[in-house]
């Protein structure tokens, strides 16, 4: 058995006062200083925190954001004076898709590289559009050898870039025909991406470039941020470039193992110069998710390019660039998927998906849709405390936010300390893969290939929804609420 | 309507059982019997909390207007007094009445008093479990009966499952069945074995038991409160996988030793001292992972009743060691009946895609009771992605199952219960009418002892409310009597609002309400072709 594949994460504790759910415990006037009084009994010493930070200004400032609505202390206190509300500061980040509970696990993540845990069940909607419509499978009895994801079992994350063969052809007199196999290999079916909007510093593409070397993955910058790139680091940096770039970019590509090509008319050319500076380089195309995808895709695989990196927006839908919101990854993935498969394509090649992948399970989800592995974006800002503004950011001519104004950005992503925004993505991968695994172990599935295109593992709630309430005669919902 | 200190004092009155009366099960310990009264269990905090709050200014006067206007004993006045006491906003039901003439906030005749939704409910609770379903699900608690109409009692804000089916007599439009005579008998009761195989018949009188919380996740007052309350409904209650309590041996034939994949505290005393024995091979909070109890919970007497060392973290494997196919299934259950020969056997499983294989599968290696534990609920600590993401909700596993049994002709040799987010009385009917014999429920008897979801139960010493706890200053918050009768108490709200259904559906059991998803329809966003 190899080694196994473990990463190592180290508490990085949070910038940045962090927005707590509950907050504004609010006194009413009256206090009579009782003996009784609930505030030194919270369990959680949110109040005595409060006290602390009242005494000394440099204690860090959590207070209250630190309460967990236990209600104690509200139905405790002797006169009822206090009372909890929602943080409205804690609903107004984020948007609809990125929404504040996402923010808050993606933080506590990134702060310690653990699975979050609590108790007393699931506590959101049913479903929800696009990943929150998938339930994955799992199984009652598995087979002999498990003894639990957290024992001996070796659990494999790994996955491969690069077309698998189906078969090795040899002349008659034994020499072999088939190209020799170049796979790369990740241990990790992530890489990370660049983000989905113009926060591009520098020392975002350098804390990505040093996150992808320890987590033995590919960190997606642009050629300009590639340069500061250590010689050791360039096999985990994945360039994309333009015509202007392969000029300069030489030192990059003899030591890069992947770099990438926006989806153009002249992409094939490109490649064939890539190939040319070296020719064990794996050249992916990256292109928006869109209903021409699969088109395109088994076009350009005709002409040997294997490798495709589909973006979608950061709300995980099709790109269809009149402004319109396409389908949902799950299902233009599939369908991308079906052909390729319908095709005889499909292990030629290698599909990476990015946009909206940000939780744990659309990692899974989305490769149980059809992609081999999929690229975080948004989520590793999230992780240096980004809260996805609404407002902060002027927009470009496409909609897009960009997070070009310092002064303006919470979490001051302009200026993180390279080694902990390092190692607060290392987290975050790491509390990802340990999830991961939970679900892979929970399906009896011992590594993550074989989980691509599972789609009879997962539970599809349109299909579900048939199968268990097809005969239950449906009302509109005015009806009731009428 | 206040509650007198008298009423406060909550007692439960233990009687031995009378020698005639025939032994149920053959426990080799004094069984206690519990009465089944219904008596007030007001909340135990000094400040109940309410769906709206009413303030009081500094303009108020202290005439005590309020108190002869007030109709529901929000403000009160006590002779002597020279200030009107604070509002018991608890028992305010808000615009409905705050925006009348007669109402304390347009008759105050110094315009002092307001109202407004507590902020504070509104910190409770989430999408599943509304703050409304847990203020009704205490007020059912304190009270034995029905919630007030101004709580929304029936359905969280989920917006699927249970939350998007009624039935047809709450929508307008459908043809009503024709209502059972007022004063017909309505049978809620159930038999568990239906296989025919010559083991002791096991009725409860409601279709509902209680699921399995170990010694360890929650306090000994928990366990008990539950196993008074299973005494006193006849129903049952479950041990979770921690071991048999001593202090559970008076409630034996009550109470299902549950065999879990840890094994911890399961002996051959435990397994022969019970009428049913549960296997656990999945839970719904966190299907496919074993169960976990973190560190700081396994105090010195938890770790002695697991024979385990305390204050380690106990990881429970998953699935079965012994277990690889469904032959080594059968043997389990074999192994089960012959320890006990009088007890029923019931296979605890999570919902897979094939869970109606497994459920079929269980049935031929002799299980009485298939037990289906959806991915929704639970009470323990579980990993987020597998509370939301993993095995598919019950809503969706019960027709499933029912009809694939019903398809194999065996629907009515197998007793089908259903658990993982049931909620209300109307979950359990919904349930019912899915396919389910009948329901175990677990956060709602939580929720009645005091509750509140704020998702804590597995940190540093656990519940802040003393429910999920075994530190003995927390768990001393929840006296014992007060947890039994919160219990028995939901449980008659549940039954009243059981037989107000199956009345109003012309049912006169509940036997007869399985599978009839005629009585149902579902709520869709889509505009629906009629």
């Amino acid at each position: 058995m190899p080694d196994r594949y473990h990463i190592h994460t180290v508490a990085a504790p949070a910038r940045f006062r962090r927005i707590g759910k509950f907050a504004n415990v609010d006194w009413r006037e009256d206090c009579s200083r009782c003996s009784n009084c609930v505030k030194p009994r919270c369990l959680y010493d949110v109040y005595k925190r409060e006290s602390a930070y009242n005494r000394d200004p440099q204690t860090p400032v959590e207070t209250l954001d630190e309460c967990k609505a236990c209600l104690s202390c509200v139905q405790g206190c002797t006169k009822g004076l206090l009372g909890v509300s929602v943080n409205p500061e804690f609903l107004d980040m984020g948007d609809e898709y990125w929404k504040p509970e996402i923010l808050l696990t993606t933080w506590n993540q990134a702060d310690t590289g653990k699975i979050p845990v609590s108790g007393a069940g699931y506590r959101g909607r049913f479903h929800g559009p696009g990943f929150d419509s998938i339930w994955t499978d799992m199984s009652e009895i598995v087979r002999p050898t498990r003894d639990g994801i957290h024992g001996r079992e070796y659990i494999s994350t790994s996955v491969d870039i690069g077309p698998k063969p189906l078969r090795l052809e040899f002349t008659p007199d034994g020499a072999m025909l088939s190209a020799p196999l170049r796979l790369l290999e990740l241990q990790l079916p992530a890489i990370l991406d660049m983000p989905a909007w113009a926060a591009q510093g520098t020392r975002l593409a350098a804390a990505r470039i040093a996150a992808a070397r320890e987590l033995k993955t590919l960190a997606v910058v642009r050629a300009g941020d590639a340069v500061q790139a250590l010689p050791k680091q360039l096999p985990s940096v994945t360039p994309v470039l333009t015509r202007e770039d392969i000029a300069n970019s030489q030192d990059i590509l003899e030591g890069a193992r992947m770099a990438q090509l926006w989806d153009g008319p002249e992409v094939v050319g490109l490649a064939i110069e890539l190939l040319s500076i070296n020719p064990q380089l794996t050249i992916s195309v990256r292109m928006p998710l869109s209903p021409a995808s699969a088109g395109r895709i088994v076009e350009l695989s005709r002409a040997g390019l294997k490798v495709f990196h589909l973006c979608a927006d950061q709300h995980g839908r099709e790109r269809l660039g009149n402004g319109a919101p396409g389908r949902h990854i799950k299902d233009s993935l599939r369908e991308v998927h079906g052909r390729l498969v319908a095709e005889g394509l499909r292990d030629e090649i290698t599909l990476i998906v990015s946009g909206g992948i940000a939780l744990a399970e659309h990692m899974a989800k989305a490769i149980i849709c059809g992609a081999d592995l999929v690229a975080v974006d948004t989520a590793l800002l999230v992780a240096l405390g980004c809260r996805v503004c609404r407002d902060a950011h002027p927009r470009d001519a496409h909609g897009e936010a960009r997070c070009g104004v310092a002064e303006l950005c919470p979490a001051e992503t302009d200026s993180v300390d390279c080694a902990y925004a390092t190692q607060r993505i290392v987290n975050l991968m790491g509390a990802w893969h340990s999830q991961l695994i939970e679900v892979l172990g929970a399906m009896g599935i011992r590594e993550v290939r074989r989980l691509r295109g599972e789609v009879g593992r997962a539970i599809f709630m349109e299909d579900i929804e048939k199968e268990a309430f097809g005969d239950i005669c449906r009302v509109p919902r005015s009806r009731v609420s009428a | 309507m206040t509650i007198s200190d008298a009423e406060v004092q909550v007692r439960i009155r233990v009687s031995t059982p009378e020698p005639e009366s025939p032994r149920l099960g053959h426990s080799d310990w004094p069984q206690e019997t519990v009465a089944r009264e219904i008596r007030p269990a007001p909340d135990r905090y000094r400040n109940a909390l309410g769906k709206y709050k009413v303030e009081r200014l500094a303009a108020c006067q202290s005439c005590g207007h309020c108190t002869e206007v007030c109709r529901y004993g929000v403000h009160s006045k006590p002779a002597g007094y020279k200030f009107t006491l604070r509002p018991l906003d608890c028992l305010c039901i808000g615009p409905e009445c705050a925006e009348t003439p007669e109402s304390c906030v347009s008759q105050c005749p110094h315009q002092a008093l307001s109202v407004r939704p507590n902020p504070t409910a509104q910190c409770m609770g989430d999408a599943r479990w509304s703050s409304d379903l847990i203020l009704s699900t205490w007020h059912q608690a304190a009270t034995g009966h029905a919630a007030p109409a101004h709580l929304e009692s029936r359905t969280g804000a989920s917006g699927g499952g249970f939350d998007s089916l009624r039935f047809k007599f709450e929508v307008p439009g459908f043809d009503q069945a024709t209502p059972v005579p007022a004063g017909a008998e309505i049978d809620t009761g159930l038999d568990l074995n239906h296989r025919g195989d010559g083991r002791p018949q096991v009725h409860i009188d409601l279709p509902i038991y209680g699921g399995g919380m170990s010694f360890g996740s929650v306090s000994i007052h928990t366990i008990l409160g539950k196993a008074r309350a299973a005494a006193a409904w006849n129903s049952f209650t479950c041990t979770g996988e921690g071991g048999y309590h001593d202090r559970l041996k008076p409630y034996d034939d009550y109470v299902i030793t549950q065999v879990a994949t840890g094994l911890f505290g399961v002996r051959e005393d435990t397994i022969q001292r019970v009428r049913i024995v549960e296997f656990k091979y999945a839970q719904g909070a966190k299907p496919g992972l074993g169960g976990h109890l973190l560190g700081d919970k396994n105090t010195p007497a938890v770790a002695r009743m697991r024979e385990a060392v305390a204050g380690n973290a106990l990881f429970s494997p998953f699935p079965f060691h012994s277990v690889y196919s469904v032959e080594d299934h059968k043997k389990h259950v074999d192994w089960i009946k012959e320890v006990n020969r009088h007890c029923l056997v019931s296979v605890k499983v999570s919902t897979p895609t094939d869970v109606d294989m497994v459920a079929v599968g269980s049935y031929y290696a002799g299980a009485h009771i298939i037990h289906l534990d959806g991915s929704y609920g639970g009470t323990g600590a579980a990993p987020d992605i597998a509370k939301k993401n993993i095995a598919m909700p019950i809503e969706y596993a019960v027709p499933k199952v029912h009809k694939f049994l019903a398809a194999e002709g065996i629907r009515d040799k197998v007793t089908l219960i259903a658990s993982g987010g049931i909620r209300t009385a109307y979950d359990v009917l919904k349930t019912i009418a899915l396919g389910a014999d009948g329901v175990v429920i677990g956060t709602a008897e939580m929720v009645a002892l005091g509750c509140v979801r704020c998702a804590c139960c597995e940190s540093g010493r656990g519940c802040p409310r003393g429910i999920a706890s075994t530190d003995p200053e927390l768990m001393m918050q929840v006296p014992l009597e007060w947890a039994t009768q919160r219990l028995i108490n939901l449980n008659n709200a549940w039954r009243e609002q059981i037989v107000d259904v199956l009345s109003r559906l012309g049912m006169t059991s509940i036997r007869e309400l399985r599978g009839r998803t005629d009585v149902l329809c579902r709520l869709s966003d889509e505009e629906v072709s009629q």
